[in-house]
């Protein structure tokens, strides 16, 4: 055998894929798959199956034979839905042709969103806890996640001056997910102007994660960032089918932004992702077009489960802010002593129940947990007794 | 407790009656000893009938059969259908009984230990009632669904255990 030719040291891994922190949530989810009878709190999902007639639309259309690719931007027939959609619920208006891109999951969004405005070393404010892809996705693209704290005080909602010192010269973006995962916070339509109109001072760019939109629990109701005063120009949305419709596998969403910043992402989706599956498409076609009674089915059961969840939660002695949105409940876990990720994994071992520990969403989550309430009441009663007992054996 | 908090309460005991006065407070956001004077007047107001299980007879071998009795019937003068339902209703054979539109006038759910017991039920009983003049019998072969609950094996949950 001859000597291997002596080549340069160099990793065959690219150093900013290298460099790029593990999801928090991996190393958890391999000690929950190795523990038996575990009752998981765990997921980002609903616990719903997709509507059916959702599902017979995509079904109608593989009979028919309709399983080609579609525009890049996605299906008109959808974006047109979109477009009605959004202005039927948030009064916000996009244009079909040219305003609106349908996406695989809001992650397709997030990515083409960074790519697209994002000059190498260009900082993008993250609030945290936020969801695992934000800050990832900002890094994919070069960028600098320049993240603020916010706290369970008040609320988790993030404080607009704390955002404004963030701000330099090199900041291009503020990356805002409101309802939120995992705090289930929602920022007040005040918040969000005082937000934009950092965003006008400094010509920043708003990349709004709406995908929790539907699942609001107050009388105030959700604002979309693009309403508010001065900020359509300046605002990526994003949203998608996963969380309303139960449509977490379907992988579909959609981008809405002015047409300049709407067709560069569209650039990048026609060479990486070409469309969004049309089965994908049509099903949340039929979504738009009949889902609403199955949306608000669901929004109820998951506030009364909310309601349950908090009040229990306090009882036990858990402290829990009220979370307005999303479907998860983020109490914080400091009167035990103990940091959030030996409370959740000595609650997974000692008791099978699996949340999630703060600090999978931030620095800043240290001293909470994430749990869901996306699942049958009988799992959340068992799961809060079991984590009563775990507190109790902590005294 | 408001109109919606009432029907939200119905709601919940119609598919979990054994949720505690406490737990059912927490899910409709009003208070344990609210919700159980509510649920005690509703009771005797009869809008809460009862509670029942929904059960799965078909894997206990015991023999319940069902069947979908089509009937029509002659409307009496004063009285129109409900004189005769009601004459219909007091069989303990009958387990359920609507007035239907379409070509029918009263849907009928007979039930009996075995084919036979229904069908003598319907010939020597329910047929010859004063009124009747037609009846047309379907024999339940098999429950898919019931009570909104899917009698077809329980399902895992496909979800993955943890994810972001």
């Amino acid at each position: 055998m001859s000597a291997q030719p002596h080549l340069p040291q160099r990793s065959r891994v690219a150093r900013l894929v290298d460099e790029l922190p593990p999801s928090g949530i991996r190393r958890f989810f391999d000690l929950v798959q190795a523990t038996e009878g575990v009752i998981s709190l765990g997921v980002g999902e609903p616990d719903f199956p997709t509507p059916w007639r959702f599902s017979t639309a995509a079904i109608d259309g593989l009979e028919a034979g309709r399983t080609t690719y579609t525009s890049n931007l996605g299906l008109l027939s959808l974006r047109r839905a979109i477009a009605r959609h959004l202005d039927w619920l948030h009064g916000v208006r996009y244009h079909p042709d040219t305003e609106i891109l349908v996406t695989v999951g809001v992650s397709e969004g997030l990515d083409l969103a960074f790519r697209a405005i994002l000059e190498p070393g260009d900082e993008v404010i993250v609030p945290e806890p936020c969801f695992v892809a934000y800050t990832a996705a900002v890094r994919l693209a070069y960028g600098m996640p320049v993240t603020v704290d916010t706290h369970i005080e008040t609320g988790f909602v993030p404080d607009p001056a704390a955002i404004e010192r963030a701000v330099t010269p090199r900041t291009r973006a503020i990356l805002l997910g409101s309802p939120s995962n995992p705090t289930g916070a929602c920022i007040p339509c005040a918040v969000l102007q005082q937000i934009a109109d950092i965003a006008a001072r400094h010509d920043l760019i708003v990349v709004s994660d709406e995908i929790y939109d539907r699942l609001r629990y107050d009388d105030s109701g959700h604002t979309s960032f693009g309403t508010l005063r001065g900020a359509w120009e300046r605002t990526i949305l994003l949203n998608g089918f996963s969380k309303a419709y139960a449509m977490t596998g379907w992988r579909i969403g959609y981008a809405c932004a002015p047409p300049d910043l709407l067709a560069a992402m569209n650039k990048i989706h026609q060479y990486t992702m070409m469309c969004a599956p049309i089965m994908a498409q049509e099903a949340a076609l039929e979504a738009l077009r009949h889902g609403e009674g199955a949306v608000a089915d669901m929004v109820r059961e998951y506030n009364q489960r909310r309601r349950f969840m908090v009040a229990r939660l306090n009882q036990i002695g858990l402290a829990c802010h009220e979370p307005l949105g999303a479907f998860y409940v983020f109490p914080s876990v400091r009167a035990t002593g103990l940091d959030c990720e030996t409370f959740c994994e000595r609650l997974l071992r000692e008791q099978k129940v699996a949340v999630v520990p703060g600090t999978a969403f931030g620095a800043c989550g240290e001293g909470h947990l994430r749990a869901t309430y996306a699942a049958g009441m009988d799992e959340l009663r068992e799961a809060t007794a079991r984590i009563e007992r775990f507190l109790s054996s902590l005294r | 407790m408001t109109d919606p908090q009432r029907i939200e309460l119905l709601e919940i005991i119609q598919r979990d009656p054994r949720a505690p006065a406490e737990e059912l407070a927490a899910r409709v956001g009003s208070e344990a000893a609210e919700v159980a004077a509510e649920i005690a007047h509703l009771e005797r107001e009869g809008i809460i009938r009862t509670y029942r299980a929904v059960i799965d007879w078909d894997r206990v071998g015991d023999q319940h059969i069902y069947a979908f009795v089509d009937v029509t019937v002659k409307p009496e003068p004063d009285f129109g259908f409900d004189a005769i339902a009601r004459r219909v209703a007091l069989f303990r054979e009958v387990h359920a009984l609507y007035l239907i539109s379409g070509g029918r006038d009263l849907l009928v759910v007979v039930e009996g230990r075995d084919f036979r017991d229904v069908a003598l039920f319907v010939a020597e009983k329910l047929a010859p009632l004063k009124g009747v003049e037609s009846t047309a019998t379907s024999f339940v072969l098999r429950r898919y669904k019931e009570e909104g609950e899917l009698l077809m094996g329980a399902t895992d949950d496909p979800r993955l255990p943890v994810t972001p």
